[in-house]
């Protein structure tokens, strides 16, 4: 099993209240109340925390980026990963992820990765996301192909990494009359590829159809078991059975040295308001075009306020009761955790483990009990479950180099 | 005057089109092509039928906005213009008049520099598609599907009067609307920068109207219209927002009309 550490890497030093009282923390929300003094040192505070914490036996670092909003510092994921690739030795960088859209260039996109696969020396794992609606308004990108540039941009960056080059890319979206980078990726065919998503079942039928491992982002134990009924159907149909290493979930878990600092720091993965991606106006999140046509019409409704977020906006309650924030001391929190592996089986596990303004002493005491007492618990509990991470089952890296089809899948899309 | 008003569906190629077409029962009428904004239109408005007394009026609905069969393939409102054209003939019309309404008066500008000797007369309204000099085209991006609707008028009892309580129908319309101009029209957004280069060929002489309270696209760009075309009169309608044709049907029928009936 597969256990990383996650933070948002929050720009937890802004007037939280102008936000809530603009209604809007995101996109929007101007960036006047950005201080990069308390930038500068929230950055490298939290470069020293991936540092502790591989020296504390974490074994890989999930990281991500987002544009425009406090609740996410890291607005290039390419960057962290490259500094990690150069300061830490053995945990796994995975980016969780590019988000492909936004690249104007794949070629490039692909030459970084490659750089950060050969400095680490084949530690990168190189997750695509579409990217919030938020993300393709703050760079420009256009919403309504989205989907579109997704999937060129990933066939784009896999050609320029495992193709011969030169070669020509004449695509819908991108047109390249060279591509030949001089620098390909150290892991062969390519660094694992795996997908991270919260809801659109498009991404989900995708990623089975590449057999790229589904990372569920903070889903509720409910929603996650629909996600894999839906993998594993898909699997199915496309020629191979898909299992634990299939399969990655991400949640939010504190720990603590006493059960009260634990739940006081849990609360503060409330500090989006509730949000995954930070308050902000439905259509920002959802611009016409980015989301499923078969939600248009529930969607609309919500975005004039005559719905409720069909994604809701439980409580700190609710959701520690739906099991989707834990908290607690490692003693308490590991039983809760196996529950869940229990349950939904996956070989892939992102702790998100800090957010907010907790302080950089609890953050550190979190980091160090995650990786001292929590995260080789669950390494235990998942060889005892027999959930096997794709490193150790050797997974396809694709499923073009699957050996295993049951027949002759159609090419997959 | 009685009019009669048809529906109407043309095949152009792979796009199937809608339209509405109206005009006086009684005698042959000059052609008049009407060009909807871009959070699309009523099939009837009193404006329409103002026209409708005295001209052949087509109302077609811009392609991909508001149907859900939309031609994937489109990219740019100039590749709507080039469809106009072709729609002209094959309904065998000459010499139309060609009113453009906000972004439809982008894809009217774009169909006469296209073809500069076609039309009769052009009229824009609250006109798309060039760079305003001074000030920006609103974005509809960062503002729900009502409050755009609402922004492009100056009366909110204006825009009652038309939408009302707004139906979810007609909240999944204005959805595709903005779909489709995303697909044609995000980057610049609403404008073209090659456009108002390729202005100075057409013939027909140019009504430019503006509502006096447009939000949506400022006076500017009318302006600059104005400029750009060789024979072209600017005219300000009163408490009016961007849609005057919603807002003040029969102010502007009343510029609109003498205009297109010189010869």
């Amino acid at each position: 099993m597969h256990v990383m550490y996650f933070t948002e890497q929050p720009m937890s030093a802004y007037p939280a209240d102008i936000g809530l009282e603009a209604g809007h923390t995101a996109l929007m929300f101007s960036n006047k109340y950005f201080d990069p003094v308390a930038g500068s040192r929230l950055y490298n505070e939290y470069l020293e925390h991936y540092i502790y914490a591989e020296e504390q036996g974490v074994e890989g670092f999930m990281l991500n980026e987002h544009h425009n909003a406090p609740f996410c510092m890291q607005a290039k994921c390419n960057i962290f990963a490259s500094i990690l690739a150069a300061v830490t030795k053995k945990a796994k960088i995975v980016l969780l992820g590019n988000p492909l859209p936004l690249a104007e260039n794949p070629v490039r996109l692909a030459e970084e990765l490659a750089m950060i696969d050969m400095i680490s020396k084949g530690r990168l794992v190189s997750g695509f996301v579409r990217g919030g609606g938020q993300e393709q308004l703050a760079n420009g990108v256009n919403p309504a192909y989205n989907r579109e540039r997704f999937e060129e941009a990933h066939d784009l960056v896999v050609a320029a990494w495992s193709r011969e080059g030169p070669f020509r890319w004449e695509g819908t979206h991108y047109q390249h009359r060279v591509v030949n980078p001089w620098a390909v990726p150290l892991q062969k065919p390519y660094p694992r590829v795996w997908i991270p998503g919260v809801l659109s079942q498009e991404t989900i039928i995708w990623a089975a159809k590449q057999r790229y491992p589904y990372i569920a982002l903070n889903t509720s134990i409910e929603a996650t078991k629909k996600i894999w009924e839906l993998y594993d159907k898909v699997a199915l149909e496309t020629g191979y059975e898909a299992g634990p290493e299939n399969r990655g979930y991400l949640q939010q878990v504190h720990v603590s040295d006493s059960e009260e600092k634990a739940e006081k720091n849990a609360r503060q993965f409330l500090w989006m308001q509730g949000e995954f991606t930070g308050l902000a106006h439905p259509v920002w999140a959802n611009p016409s075009g980015y989301f499923s046509p078969t939600l248009r019409r529930n969607f609309v409704e919500f975005a004039v306020g005559r719905a409720e977020n069909p994604r809701g906006r439980p409580t700190f309650e609710q959701q520690v009761a739906d099991g989707r924030v834990f908290f607690g001391t490692p003693k308490t929190v590991i039983p809760k955790l196996r529950r869940v592996l229990e349950e939904t089986r996956p070989s892939i596990y992102g702790i998100w483990g800090n957010d907010g303004t907790v302080s950089n002493e609890d953050a550190r005491t979190c980091i160090r009990l995650l990786g001292q007492e929590v995260m080789p618990a669950m390494r235990e509990i998942g060889k005892e479950l027999g959930l096997r991470d794709p490193f150790e089952t050797n997974a396809p890296v694709h499923l073009k180099y699957s050996t295993d089809l049951k027949h002759m899948p159609q090419a997959a899309e | 005057m009685a009019v009669a008003w048809n529906e109407q569906r043309v095949q152009l190629g792979e796009v199937k089109l809608r339209l509405w077409r109206g005009g006086p029962k009684d005698h042959e009428a000059r052609p008049v092509l009407v060009l909807h904004h871009d959070i699309g239109t009523p099939d009837r408005l009193p404006f329409y039928d103002a026209l409708a007394e005295k001209f052949d009026v087509i109302v077609p609905n811009h392609p991909g906005f508001g149907e859900p069969e939309r031609p994937n393939w489109m990219r740019h409102p100039r590749d709507i213009a080039a469809l106009y054209q072709w729609l002209l003939a094959d309904l065998g019309v000459e010499r139309a008049g060609v009113v453009g309404l906000g972004f439809g008066g982008w894809v009217a500008a774009e169909m006469a520099a296209l073809a500069p000797r076609d039309f009769h007369r052009l009229v824009l309204v609250g006109a798309m598609g060039v760079k305003p000099p001074e000030g920006n085209i609103f974005d509809q991006a960062i503002v729900s599907y009502i409050d755009y609707a609402r922004a492009s008028f100056h009366d909110q009892a204006a825009f009652a009067r038309i939408f009302g309580d707004v139906s979810t129908d007609q909240l999944v319309a204005w959805d595709l609307c903005r779909e489709m101009s995303f697909r044609i029209a995000w980057k610049p957004y609403m404008y073209s920068q090659t456009l108002p280069h390729l202005l100075g060929g057409v013939r027909a002489p140019a009504l430019i109207v503006w509502g006096d309270d447009d939000k949506i696209v400022p006076y500017s760009a009318g302006q600059a219209y104005a400029r750009a075309l060789r024979e072209a009169r600017l005219e300000m309608v009163r408490n009016a927002g961007h849609c005057v044709d919603m807002e003040q049907p029969e102010a502007l029928a009343r510029l609109v009309i003498p205009f297109i009936e010189q010869n």
